[in-house]
């Protein structure tokens, strides 16, 4: 079984989600397009222009059920514009993608958010002014409470209010956030406002959770909470999607990897067959790339270039350094 | 000088039909600005198409008075969706273009020459608002409470309604904005795309907190024309907005009474620098040289303008707000 075969991360429990999601992924070709067996997001000839720049044009992508797919590429791919067009932030100017069959196509954001995808943001967005539990109130759904006229009368809000607070409560627990509880989110920490949002998130009990860059600024020991917090998301039952350039948390975390070069998607494996993969090394430092020269390396080097390019040349380069002198 | 009689007009202005209208006025443009940060730049709007739904009614369609107030809140309502329609989804500083015009726009139409017949020119409407005094419980004659003089009795009838009508829609504030629905304006004035992703409809609920801000401005604009029985264009300049703003920031944004104590205190501090000014003038304190009773009108907002900047300095969240919401921003 290939899921053996994977070096990286814990070893994989029997029975867990993520050795069933490996198992799914067994038999799923490493290219671009391929199909996967069961998608919850659909996306067909999805094109993004901005002027003369196309930022997106995906041919065909799947993302898997119950699974991590982690969505990496070098600055500028478009990952970020992918993430905002699934999740209603931006129109693509062509495209038809779906959610669990249905299409998703002109649905804004907040109808997204409802159909159970849910998004975090590059820059955290913790509500600074309003406390930690109020920001976590906020993503309970179907609010009585939300509409202008019940809302004026306490008694009919007040029961789905205790409800969604106890659960609020147990969510600040796990991301052991209850401490501060009563605190403006303002005045945490960035890696708490990470923590925050994702909770945040999970009060909308999403299906799919759209993570972007989740480990931006954050310090190595809370990294560790919150790859656990982002695996045990995949434990429940949930998708999980997230763009990242940690590289050490996509190769321990996700079950498979999409990678995006200038706009189009140009690979995709799990994470130890990407690391190794040739599009995805040049993509990431040009196909004419040269390896890092270390110090100990540089006298050999030299040496080489000497007799490949001839020594007056070399010499006339180190030429200014004696001018100074 | 008389220092009775200056707090004593001090307090009077602090309870009087201004404090009313700007506090209305101010209720909602906190409703709009303080909870949810929407820049109305056009209460003034509202508060014109309050009083003239009652003026031009009763006098110019002779219809009852109260068939005017309905009408007033409707046409409030509807020029509040004709304004957050096309800018509600765009960013914030549209809203204030537009409204701000908007409010221009419909003072020149009040008070332009094509439409005399109907809102009565530069010269406005006045004498419509007979109905509402007939109403009028309180027996003939000057009232006294304490430091507090009321004129007559209608004075006192329409300073028992505006009270009456300010504790209830500060109380209507106070039940919404604890309740989830107040929520999501506070997380919208913090971040609209954290409330979108959290499915929530930004559009739906901006428009529903400027409706409402408006219907309050609106309810100002009511006590406005009522108190003074008469509905001028020039009245509903953009100053009147201007104001509410001041009395708003005065008294603490996002503070349920903050703008109603700040009306107190802006027309508390207006009259009692006039007072002041003149009696130290007529007495002698101040040399005519310096400034002269025709001075004092102008002098005392520069004195208010002073109180604001020192309010700013060394209380930068307004009487009522809350000093730790500021520390965040400093961050």
């Amino acid at each position: 079984m290939p899921a053996e075969t994977t070096t990286m991360g814990d070893p994989i429990v029997p029975g867990s989600r993520r050795e069933a999601a490996l198992r799914a992924f067994a038999d799923v070709p490493q290219e671009p397009r391929s199909k996967k067996p069961d998608p919850i997001v659909i996306v067909d000839d999805m094109v993004r222009r901005f002027g003369g720049l196309t930022a997106v044009d995906v041919a065909h992508v799947e993302i898997q059920r119950g699974a991590i797919t982690a969505l990496i590429g070098p600055n500028g791919a478009g990952k970020s514009t992918f993430f905002n067009q699934l999740t209603g932030f931006d129109q693509p100017d062509s495209g038809e993608w779906s959610l669990n069959g249905k299409s998703l196509k002109g649905a804004r954001p907040y109808q997204v958010a409802r159909r159970g995808m849910v998004r975090t943001f590059q820059l955290t967005k913790a509500l600074s002014k309003l406390t930690v539990i109020q920001n976590m109130l906020l993503g309970a759904t179907g609010q009585k409470g939300e509409s202008m006229l019940t809302g004026m009368f306490a008694p009919l809000w007040r029961g789905q209010e205790n409800a969604n607070t106890d659960r609020a409560d147990e969510l600040l627990a796990r991301f052991k956030l209850d401490a501060k509880r009563e605190d403006f989110a303002g005045s945490l920490s960035g890696g708490q406002r990470k923590l925050l949002e994702m909770a945040r998130a999970l009060m909308v009990e999403p299906e799919l959770v759209m993570l972007d860059e989740p480990m931006a600024g954050v310090n190595p020991a809370l990294k560790q909470s919150l790859l656990g917090h982002v695996k045990a998301l995949r434990e429940e039952g949930m998708t999980v999607l997230f763009v990242e350039h940690d590289m050490d948390m996509v190769r321990d975390i996700s079950d498979w990897v999409i990678v995006m070069a200038q706009g189009q998607i140009i690979a995709e494996g799990p994470p130890h067959s990407i690391m190794a993969n040739q599009t995805v090394i040049d993509a990431y430092l040009g196909s004419h790339h040269d390896e890092a020269l270390a110090p100990e390396d540089e006298p050999a080097r030299i040496a080489e270039d000497e007799a490949a390019e001839g020594r007056g040349l070399l010499e006339a380069d180190s030429s200014p350094t004696e001018d100074q002198t | 000088m008389d220092w009775g009689y200056i707090l004593s007009v001090m307090v009077t202005s602090a309870f009087g039909v201004e404090a009313i209208v700007f506090g209305l006025a101010a209720i909602g443009v906190n409703m709009q600005f303080g909870y949810t940060g929407l820049l109305n730049f056009g209460q003034s709007a509202f508060m014109a198409v309050g009083g003239y739904s009652v003026a031009v009614t009763v006098v110019e369609l002779g219809l009852n008075f109260w068939v005017g107030v309905v009408l007033g809140l409707v046409i409030a309502v509807l020029l509040a969706l004709l304004l957050g329609v096309p800018t509600l989804r765009l960013r914030a500083d549209y809203l204030a273009i537009v409204t701000i015009a908007a409010a221009e726009i419909i003072r020149l139409v009040l008070r332009s020459v094509t439409f005399k017949d109907t809102f009565g020119g530069s010269d406005g409407i006045s004498a419509f608002a007979d109905d509402f005094y007939a109403l009028n419980p309180f027996p003939e004659g000057a009232y006294e409470f304490g430091p507090i003089n009321i004129r007559n009795e209608d004075a006192m009838w329409v300073l028992t309604v505006g009270w009456i009508l300010v504790l209830l829609c500060c109380l209507v504030v106070w039940a919404l904005m604890r309740s989830p629905w107040g929520r999501v304006l506070k997380a919208i004035r913090e971040d609209e795309d954290a409330a979108r992703s959290l499915g929530k409809n930004v559009f739906s609920f901006k428009m529903q907190s400027l409706v409402l801000g408006g219907v309050l401005g609106c309810f100002g604009g009511f006590i406005f024309a009522i108190a003074n029985q008469s509905a001028q264009p020039d009245n509903y300049s953009t100053e009147l907005t201007f104001f509410a703003y001041t009395v708003l920031i005065l008294g603490g944004a996002a503070r349920v009474f903050g703008p109603v104590i700040g009306s107190m205190i802006f027309w508390a501090l207006l009259a009692f620098t006039d007072n002041f000014l003149n009696g130290a003038i007529n007495a002698g304190y101040i040399s005519g040289d310096i400034i002269n009773n025709t001075q004092v009108g102008q002098v005392r907002f520069m004195l208010v303008g002073l109180a604001l900047m020192l309010l700013m300095i060394f209380r930068p969240q307004g009487i009522f707000g809350d000093k730790r919401e500021l520390a965040i921003d400093a961050r």
